[in-house]
């Protein structure tokens, strides 16, 4: 990258989850610029869903602070963590919504009013915009021909594809996945890697929590590596999976070659 | 035979059926009352305070571990002593949805919890607000999960209703006991209120199958043959 840094439009510092005594994130400092794509990496149980659970407050941080859009979700004045109020939060959640290890669809309604739910609710579009819009997105993930279908009735592959949708409908800045393709059959995979492929061409901003890491490096603009409940490295794909300098992400790179 | 059918029927059944009026508009009332408070609780239930939730417990309990006839005779002779009196038909609307609401709050709040927390979080993640998530993700799916046993509920509460006779509510079985009292015919009345029973709870099964029906997809709806998947479907 040359020239001016984007703004970044995902801030966190010093960002602490635990669970009782157990510490999930350790002091995480992430910044993803606008337009960037992000992949996070590490081994399971390093706290990287933790960490994009925490950014949308899903999940609650126990310290530290988040910003997105410039705006603070949560902020540690040194006597306690403060959430910015509901509305604050869901006017960010709405401009960067999640796509789940396990789809999330709403099983009561067919795959057109999953992906029509988000911009009818919460973003007040009538419904004959909601169904143009969710039927354009349903065709660009190769799901137009299933739009009565309920949940139940399609693959996990297609699940995906449909909550990919569902999350474009908002007309999103960003998009948090987290673990997409985890809990596919191999041979889904590919569709949607190839999927968010092309978002990535398109001016989203996205954070992709993944364990493909042939994915990472042919998609990310900059690859994280989270262990231990901290962000151990940062950088290009290449640097990170070519020169790691530490020792822990030679260790990690090594494992996933073998 | 020819006594019943020829002098009884026609005398009495029009007067059993003014009683069966009040029985069902009495069920109608009670189970809209019910079901309104029964879903209150369990959203009360489920809150995360405990000043909210102990009370209710208090109250589910309470209403269960009692006899429904000591409700209702607690209602209409023991609270006017306390200076809340309530004609017959209303403390029997009380009594009833006071201990129907107890019963369904544990249906609706089982049925909530039964939802894929995922499901919340998604909604969440859309950015939609929990009177939002409540209203179009997670009441649908509870409503339609629990319609057969509201509906059997319902039934239930058609039947119970001959317990408020008890308490002076003129509804069928009064209106059986008023006929007895003048004809010294017990059985043939009683044949007859069975069979208006009868006609009434197997009408309402009829109409709550019919809606259960109508609100489920096809594909999932009992009977219907699984529609084949898509190519390579995992489910």
């Amino acid at each position: 990258m040359t020239g001016a840094v984007p703004e970044p439009v995902l801030v966190a510092r010093g960002l602490r989850k635990r669970y009782g005594a157990v510490e999930v994130l350790a002091g995480v400092d992430l910044a993803v610029a606008s337009g960037e794509v992000a992949c996070l990496i590490g081994p399971s149980g390093g706290g990287k869903s933790t960490l994009l659970r925490c950014l949308n407050v899903l999940e609650r941080p126990s310290g530290g602070s988040i910003s997105v859009f410039g705006e603070a979700l949560c902020r540690d004045d040194g006597t306690g963590v403060r959430v910015a109020p509901e509305r604050t939060l869901r006017r960010a959640r709405s401009r960067m919504p999640m796509v789940f290890q396990h789809f999330n669809l709403f099983s009561h309604r067919t795959v057109l009013q999953n992906v029509m739910e988000g911009p009818v609710t919460v973003l007040g579009l009538d419904r004959e915009a909601a169904i143009d819009r969710a039927r354009r997105l349903l065709r660009d993930v190769g799901m137009a021909d299933r739009e009565d279908h309920y949940p139940d009735q399609i693959s996990g592959g297609q699940k995906q594809r449909v909550a990919i949708a569902r999350a474009m409908a908002m007309a999103p800045s960003v998009i948090l996945f987290d673990e997409p393709t985890s809990a596919l059959d191999p041979q889904l995979v590919k569709g949607i890697l190839a999927i968010i492929n092309d978002l990535a061409r398109q001016e989203i901003t996205m954070l992709i929590v993944t364990h493909e890491m042939k994915f990472a490096r042919d998609v990310a603009d900059r690859v994280h590596f989270c262990d231990g409940g901290r962000i151990v490295e940062s950088g290009c794909p290449d640097d990170i999976f070519q020169r790691p300098r530490t020792a822990r992400l030679a260790d990690f790179v090594r494992s996933i070659h073998e | 035979m020819h006594r019943f059918f020829f002098r009884e029927v026609p005398e009495y059944f029009p007067f059993l059926l003014q009683g069966a009026w009040i029985t069902l508009v009495l069920s109608l009332v009670s189970m809209a009352c019910g079901l309104a408070l029964g879903l209150a609780v369990a959203l009360g239930r489920l809150s995360p305070y405990r000043a909210v939730r102990w009370p209710l417990d208090a109250y589910v309990e309470l209403w269960r571990d009692t006899p429904l006839i000591v409700q209702l005779l607690f209602i209409y002779f023991t609270l006017p002593e306390f200076g809340l009196t309530l004609p017959a038909f209303w403390a029997g609307v009380a009594g009833l949805s006071l201990n129907l609401a107890a019963y369904l709050s544990e249906v609706f709040r089982a049925a909530i919890a039964a939802i894929d927390p995922g499901q919340r979080q998604a909604a969440l993640s859309l950015g939609m607000s929990r009177v939002a998530i409540y209203r179009r993700v997670v009441l649908p799916q509870m409503f339609r999960a629990t319609l057969p046993t509201v509906g059997g509920y319902f039934i239930a509460l058609l039947k119970d209703c001959s317990l408020v006779s008890f308490i002076s509510v003129n509804e069928l079985l009064r209106h059986a006991n008023i006929v007895i009292a003048d004809t010294f015919d017990s059985m043939n009345t009683y044949i007859m209120v069975g069979f208006i029973y009868f006609v009434m709870s197997f009408g309402s099964a009829r109409l709550i199958g019919l809606l259960e029906r109508r609100l489920t997809p096809r594909h999932q709806r009992h009977g219907a043959a699984m529609l084949p998947g898509p190519k390579g479907a995992a489910a």
